[in-house]
């Protein structure tokens, strides 16, 4: 159900809301003054009660991951925040750095305690400049207030904030090459275990967490966890609060809005999204990044699993369901990082699946065999179906490959690149089919309007 | 430089943030850029050559004065990208991935630069230009030439 609430984004329209005279005048750094009073392994809990599933994309527990990190004898503990926004169709952190620099810090005041760390390292991609000058100035600011420092608000808690840039690498997004990425290598992704927990930045004990995530934090000590979490119509099945939600594409009023979890596809597309274009109508929805197989709205809901969050939505339409970790894992699909991508009637689905190939043939890091060679072969299969000259078996043969790369990678890009292509063609199947059988005239041919 | 040696606990770390650096004031990272990085940084130059050819941010050739960096990702293709595109390389006078005669404007395609709501949009330089149409990308490249020319 659609419940629209001002919590991460109360600031946005602010005059200033980027300072920290504005930020302080809101209530900032009252969670992290009331946070620093309490015990550790107290905020650890408000957050474990809060049900805050990463936003990130993969929607692990956020307070679990941080109830990982054990004190180390001799290393010191890292908190790295993941703002490389890259996934196609997300573009939600960027608006926190820009419009409320301040609730990043206090969320990395409020981690670092919860995990034990004094030193955070918000990892921003390099091409979003005006985030990170604008975080790097709240520093200066919180810093020349005392708020972060050797004795942070005050108290006998280090905190120190420093910013630090990729140079232009989808796969930096994930965590283990993000923390080559910090230390100063090439952005590869690390086999695990060890976890960072254990072995992170600089061979020490690390947590990573999405952006979002850490913002969403003073929120969560402020109110306390279990009342963030009863935000969510999701409460029950452990995804809890409120999150911020993105729509672009096809829609009238694309954007960033922030709701309680309980928002279904067709309030996001419709009510916030302002619906489709006139004389369009929808053919299909990626939910949560360019990474989450496709929906089509002709899809319903199907399980006879009573536990199962979907139970009762059986027989509704998937746009009907709440948007949610679990709930979108069942529909074969991912609530990822829940900014969704519209594509309306005038689409052509092969040329959409081909632009997404290509955009992961790009940015496939080269490591695995199974991945370097996988999506540099399924870019030019699909070359070839859009040159008019594919054939039936082409389509089977993007199957195989897309199944033989999942599972023989070392970091999940495998999987988040393979499962949408084998999403549109499964879903697509007898377009791809006309599309070959008529050398693409069956189709518009085309991505806009 | 010493603030961002004092940002981390090792000296290898600064490696990319140092690449940053002299790729401002060179335009490029050329072997005396990767020999500078690589000693103070205390790492072979294989290592610092390896970092520079895995990022694609880091120019390994001399580019233009400016940057244009056009987004064709799904977001931004629904949105038109490819017009964008197209109208760029004709005004300019070239294909994506050149630099036009005078040296002043590179034009390139970006993969998702997290603007998907603005779409279409492309970065100019460090600037982002977002809800683009034609006339919109007429008054930036007329700008661009205007204030170097």
């Amino acid at each position: 159900m659609l419940k629209q609430v001002k919590i991460l984004t109360k600031n946005y329209d602010v005059p200033d809301s980027h300072t920290l005279a504005v930020y302080q005048a809101n209530d900032g750094y009252k969670a992290a003054r009331k946070a620093l009073g309490m015990p550790r392994e107290a905020v650890v809990e408000e957050v474990k009660k809060a049900n805050l599933r990463g936003r990130g994309g993969a929607g692990f527990p956020a307070g679990v991951k941080w109830s990982f990190m054990r004190p180390h004898p001799t290393k010191p503990a890292y908190l790295v925040v993941n703002a490389d926004e890259g996934e196609p169709g997300t573009f939600k952190d960027r608006t926190l750095m820009e419009r409320d620099p301040h609730r990043v810090i206090e969320g990395c005041i409020i981690a670092c305690y919860g995990i034990g760390a004094h030193v955070a390292y918000i990892y921003v991609r390099h091409e979003l400049h005006l985030s990170k000058e604008r975080l790097w100035n709240a520093i200066k600011e919180a810093r020349a207030a005392g708020i972060l420092g050797p004795k942070a608000l005050g108290t006998d808690y280090a905190v120190d904030v420093f910013v630090h840039t990729g140079a232009g690498a989808y796969i930096c997004g994930e965590e283990s090459a993000l923390l080559n990425s910090l230390e100063g290598k090439r952005g590869e992704p690390r086999l695990r275990p060890p976890f960072p927990a254990q072995y992170g930045a600089f061979g020490c004990p690390t947590t990573v967490n999405n952006l979002e995530t850490v913002a969403t934090c003073p929120t969560i000590i402020e109110m306390g966890g279990e009342e963030f979490s009863k935000l969510s119509e999701l409460h029950a099945f452990g995804d809890g609060g409120c999150r911020l939600f993105g729509v672009s594409g096809h829609v009238n009023k694309p954007g960033i809005y922030e709701a309680c979890i309980g928002l279904t596809l067709r309030e996001l597309i419709y009510d916030l999204g302002g619906g489709l274009p006139e004389g369009t109508k929808l053919l299909g929805v990626i939910p949560g990044g360019s990474s989450c197989p496709i929906l089509r709205p002709e899809e319903t809901v199907n399980t006879s699993n009573p536990k199962s969050p979907l139970y009762p939505y059986n027989g509704k339409s998937v746009l009907d369901v709440p948007i949610g970790v679990d709930t979108m894992r069942e529909m074969g699909t991912m609530a990822g990082t829940t900014c969704a991508i519209v594509l309306s009637d005038r689409v052509c689905p092969v040329r959409a699946m081909h632009n997404l190939i290509r955009f992961y043939r790009h940015e496939s890091c080269g490591q695995c065999t199974p991945c370097r060679e996988g999506m540099g072969w399924m870019e030019r299969i699909l070359d070839k179906i859009i040159a008019g000259k594919g054939t039936i078996e082409d389509l089977d043969l993007i199957h195989e490959i897309a199944s033989n790369v999942m599972g023989n990678t070392i970091c999940a890009f495998g999987e988040g690149a393979s499962m949408p292509m084998l999403g549109f063609l499964r879903k697509f199947r007898k377009e791809f089919e006309e599309y070959i059988r008529t050398g693409g005239k069956s189709s518009t041919g085309r991505l806009a309007l | 430089m010493d603030d961002i040696f004092a940002r981390y606990p090792n000296k290898q770390a600064a490696c990319i943030p140092l690449l940053h650096l002299c790729q401002e004031q060179n335009g490029w990272v050329d072997d005396a850029v990767i020999e500078f990085v690589a000693q103070r940084c205390e790492l072979s130059t294989a290592h610092v050559q390896g970092v520079v050819t895995f990022y694609s941010l880091f120019n390994k050739a001399p580019v233009g004065k400016h940057q244009v960096w056009v987004c064709r990702t799904l977001s931004c293709a629904l949105a038109g990208a490819e017009s964008i595109l197209h109208h760029c390389e004709k005004r300019l006078g070239i294909h994506e991935g050149e630099t036009t005669k005078d040296g002043l404007v590179t034009l390139r395609t970006a993969e998702c630069l997290a603007a998907c709501g603005q779409g279409p949009m492309m970065q100019v330089d460090k600037t982002y230009h977002e809800h683009l149409t034609i006339e919109k990308v007429d008054r930036i490249l007329d700008d661009l030439v205007g204030k170097s020319g």
